[in-house]
């Protein structure tokens, strides 16, 4: 038989290998369910796992479905770090698109370096204004942040709603409730000829390295950190709550707004209902499973992209419900909690003779 | 506004505040007991899909209901799991909950979607439902409407008023104490998250059966969510659920009938009053800290493992 027992220290080893462990329970839970739904669990397998990213067009898609989770996973994960709980980023990164695409409806008919930079900055403040609420309610009137900002997803959502019924909705589209479609100047310039990868990457990786300087070189990141690791101590020390709680929503507000931006300034090239894509929720997986650490995001919003293009390769070869790819992230997530145990804690074998046992009040001396 | 559309709006507010007053119920006495439960929405669903499909297979949504309530706790069980025994943080379990049941749901529904069941059965008492007036407002409903109104008082007698309930809060207020006088507060704990997850499925089927018979995924719409921040709007007291699920009932519905009621508004903002009401009540409550500190459970949300 084997125990659990305290490890004297947190496993920095566990710390790294828990996501890896979690991947691969998921990856074990998902041949069975493949068998389960009358396929050949490793032709399945290789369709969802393999498959996608063969060929260069998949490995832009790849990159292309991580942005948002990278520029999400990382705002939020930097909050997470000090138990700021935003998990809102869907409507920020909704709002951060209206914004965009406000700007690039207005100027439609401008030739201009100017107007994604614009945009860029419309999206950021977009989302840092629609962050901003549950940061004053939380600061101010001591309101479930929580709450405040999951509430604040669906207003968004309807806010959007309303843009593409009413005032923004394209006058030649049939009655669609979408926009007219961007100008080529409001445009992200695709990175590789022929694959659908935009700047956007480019910037996410950016904005990687600055939060991997922020948490790790900066006084700032510093006090967030001790903040939500040893809230007491970072009382003590006059680490204020408030401070933490503005800076976390501002920067996942801003990511998650850019994220917006990369979507209607990328793929989506409109405004439409359908923009939001679940990827603020998504992100809430990637932070985690990326261990709250700059450079962990990054490689976890590659495995859920992978999720995201597997679902849909599963789709299309072999008329899986697509539906599979929300149940994979759940599970996910789960794993890596029920994995992390072993970060403080570590099987022992029991032992079972009795003489051992009376032998132990002797051994405490030592 | 008058009165033919005054009816109308006011039956149907029953029905809109009856998941709410069942999801939260169940979610105020986990809280009692001291476990935050973020995964009521995910719970609502799979309640919903699981539900709904036990009905159309078996024609008889009193099954449904069952059903409805044993996969939600199957699904409070998994999170019982990870923050009971395996003591893992509370609000990102609860997250990883709500996101795997929407994930579940809409994969175990994905073949159910634009099907019909019968709703549920309204109720006939002789004489009553047939009065003008008061028949069509009071006496008219499906057994589950007048069983979450009653299921209030007796979940705040229980609570208050019985051993049971005194050991409930006790672990919520101080498990250490609880546990040093010999109250097994990691199993009672176990008990009332599965309860919490039972009534939360069974709000979720009330949603696919009753409300709108048919499976649509994520047809909560953040119901969860709003039945959380009712549990701290009724400042962990069971009759303020009943007060705010009906005042959030009738503000969902308003909706439906603003344009009955002349509110010349875009349909969009009409929808977006619960949410904004749940923000403007929450900002109410947590405006006085002394409110929030004196009524939360003291260790919600915080683990408790016993030193053997």
């Amino acid at each position: 038989m084997l125990r659990l027992e305290a490890r004297p220290e947190p496993s920095r080893a566990m710390m790294v290998a828990s996501p890896l462990i979690a991947a691969a329970a998921m990856l074990v839970t998902g041949s069975i369910l493949f068998r389960f739904l009358g396929q050949e669990p490793l032709h399945a397998f290789y369709v969802y796992f393999v498959l996608p990213v063969t060929s260069a067009y998949g490995l832009g898609e790849l990159l292309l479905k991580a942005t948002p989770l990278v520029l999400c996973g990382v705002g939020l994960a930097l909050g997470f770090r000090a138990s700021v709980w935003n998990i809102g980023a869907d409507g920020q990164l909704t709002m951060g698109a209206v914004a965009a695409g406000c700007v690039a409806l207005y100027f439609q008919d401008v030739e201009s370096h100017w107007v994604l930079p614009l945009m860029l900055l419309a999206g950021a403040l977009g989302g840092m204004l629609w962050a901003a609420i549950p940061a004053l309610l939380r600061t101010r009137f001591n309101t479930s942040e929580i709450l405040v900002s999951l509430m604040l997803v669906y207003v968004a959502y309807l806010f959007l709603s309303y843009t593409v019924h009413g005032p923004l909705r394209d006058p030649d589209g049939y009655n669609f409730p979408q926009s007219k479609m961007f100008s080529d100047s409001a445009l992200l310039p695709l990175l590789f000829e022929g694959l659908r990868v935009n700047l956007a990457f480019v910037l996410a990786l950016v904005l990687v390295a600055g939060a991997w300087f922020f948490c790790s070189r900066s006084f700032a990141g510093y006090r967030m950190q001790v903040s939500g690791m040893a809230p007491a101590a970072a009382a003590y020390a006059g680490f204020g709550e408030t401070r933490n709680v503005w800076l976390a929503f501002m920067i996942s507000g801003a990511t998650a707004g850019l994220a917006g931006v990369g979507e209607v300034a990328g793929p989506i090239g409109q405004l439409q209902p359908a923009i939001p894509g679940g990827y603020g929720f998504a992100a809430i997986i990637v932070a985690y499973v990326g261990r709250l650490h700059p450079l962990g995001v990054l490689l976890a919003a590659l495995l859920m992209s992978l999720l995201y293009i597997g679902g849909e390769s599963a789709q299309m070869e072999l008329q899986l419900p697509s539906a599979i790819t929300g149940l994979f992230q759940g599970l996910l997530l789960f794993y890596l909690l029920a994995a992390d145990l072993f970060i403080h804690y570590r099987f022992k074998p029991r032992l079972r003779e009795a003489p051992v046992a009376a032998a132990k009040p002797a051994e405490e001396g030592v | 506004m008058n009165v033919e559309h005054l009816i109308p709006f006011l039956a149907s507010t029953a029905g809109a505040a009856t998941p709410l007053i069942l999801a939260a119920l169940g979610e105020l006495v986990t809280e009692r007991s001291g476990v935050l439960n973020l995964g009521v929405e995910g719970m609502m669903l799979v309640g919903a899909v699981c539900g709904f499909i036990a009905t159309l297979a078996s024609g008889s949504a009193s099954f449904g209901l069952l059903v409805a309530a044993l996969a939600a706790m199957a699904a409070s069980m998994i999170f019982a799991f990870l923050v009971l025994t395996l003591q893992t943080n509370q609000v990102a379990t609860g997250l990883a909950l709500t996101l795997f049941g929407v994930g579940l749901s809409a994969f175990v529904g994905r073949d159910f979607a634009g099907q019909t069941v019968p709703p549920l059965e309204h109720l006939h008492f002789p004489v009553l439902s047939d009065l003008p007036f008061l028949g069509p407002l009071l006496f008219r409903f499906d057994a589950l409407v007048y069983a979450s109104v009653l299921a209030v008082p007796l979940v705040g007698y229980i609570l208050t008023k019985t051993r049971l309930g005194l050991v409930i809060r006790a672990i919520g207020e101080a498990p250490a104490s609880a546990h040093a006088i010999g109250y097994p507060v990691i199993a009672l704990r176990y008990a009332m998250v599965l309860f919490g997850g039972a009534l939360a499925g069974i709000a979720g089927a009330y949603l696919s059966l009753g409300l709108t018979p048919m499976w649509v995924e994520g047809m909560t719409a953040g119901r969860g969510w709003i039945a959380l921040a009712l549990v701290v709007f009724a400042t962990w007291k069971p009759r303020g659920v009943l007060l705010g699920a009906y005042l959030f009932g009738g503000v969902t519905v308003l909706q439906f009938h603003g344009q009955g009621f002349g509110l010349a508004i875009p349909s969009q903002f009409l929808s977006m009053l619960p949410y904004l009401a749940t923000i403007v009540v929450l900002v109410l409550i947590c405006r006085d800290p002394r409110t929030i500190l004196l009524n939360k459970p003291m260790s919600l949300g915080q683990n408790f493992k016993a030193d053997s």
